[in-house]
């Protein structure tokens, strides 16, 4: 089972996975976009978001649209990287 | 677990696709749209008989000032039609699925779409200006075809396969001068409702 420690805990989540998975093919997307592919509440994707900015994985920008606080995300290099490894264990252990 | 493990890439699958590109296109869009093409190509051969210009025989008449007009009128009203309505059904299937419209997929789309479409349409208005009324349908053709090309990036790849097909087709009608209004009712009407149809079935 050693290959099961290339798995990366991080991204355990079904969210994590969908979020780096939208920011790995897009370039900075905001919150309410990111709510509307993953269909999560607002709290669980927060949170899962607030891990994924600790890890230094996604980058975050708040700005003003008009009147409206926008916050967007973005993938960092490494969290990039990280992900594609995660990727790549995954394919490896389904094909044994 | 290897089925856990297989479901978390299908999600991350999903994920990237939906994400990426606008897969709410409604095939029925191109269905309307190539009906509408459908009925102005007759309303134009109509316009051009009443005028007595038998379009087959001598194209020479096509460029008389009340001719031109008319057939401006009809193919602004045949564009606000097609596109109106294509518009409206994309956006209801859209709602039905429960997704947003416009996210920032829907934006690259449409600057794909019109960037291309916009300077290909302002070089057939010079076209027209200079009196060149026979190649107009084989550059629009040519101008919308590389147009879908470009924005099949950012939605199902059917649409780059229709852009090669109409682009392909206005290159032919520019070898075969003086047979625009038949090839422009081909691109526009026969292929737009073959391809509606073809996508309506597979992404219902």
């Amino acid at each position: 089972m050693s290959l099961l420690e290339h798995l990366n805990k991080d991204f355990e989540s079904r969210v994590r996975l969908g979020i780096m998975s939208v920011l790995v093919v897009n370039d900075w997307i905001d919150f309410l976009e990111m709510k509307d592919h993953l269909q999560v509440t607002d709290g669980n994707l927060a949170s899962h978001i607030n891990a994924l900015e600790q890890k230094k994985y996604i980058e975050v920008k708040k700005e003003f649209v008009g009147k409206k606080p926008k916050t967007s995300y973005k993938a960092t290099k490494a969290g990039k990287e990280a992900f594609e490894k995660h990727i790549n264990a995954l394919e490896k252990l389904l094909r044994g | 677990m290897s089925q856990e493990l297989k479901d978390d890439l299908q999600h991350i699958r999903k994920m990237m696709e939906q994400s990426s590109r606008f897969i709410s296109l409604n095939g029925l869009s191109g269905v309307a749209a190539g009906i509408i093409a459908l009925a102005g190509a007759l309303a134009a051969y109509y316009i051009l008989q009443k005028n007595s210009i038998d379009y087959f025989q001598d194209y020479s008449g096509v460029g008389r000032t009340g001719v031109v007009t008319q057939l401006t009128l009809l193919a602004v009203t045949v564009l606000i039609a097609a596109v109106g309505l294509g518009i409206a059904l994309t956006v209801s299937k859209t709602k039905k699925q429960g997704h947003k419209i416009w996210t920032s997929t829907t934006k690259k789309l449409l600057i794909a779409l019109f960037v291309p479409l916009v300077f290909g349409g302002l070089f057939c208005l010079a076209a027209m200006y200079h009196g060149h009324f026979i190649i107009m349908a084989p550059l629009m053709l040519v101008f919308y075809g590389l147009a879908l090309i470009n924005a099949g990036r950012y939605t199902f790849s059917d649409i780059q396969n229709l852009g090669y097909c109409e682009a392909f087709l206005g290159v032919i009608a520019m070898f075969i001068p003086g047979y625009g209004l038949v090839f422009w009712a081909l691109g526009f009407g026969v292929l737009h409702i073959v391809y509606g149809l073809l996508m309506y079935k597979k992404y219902r």
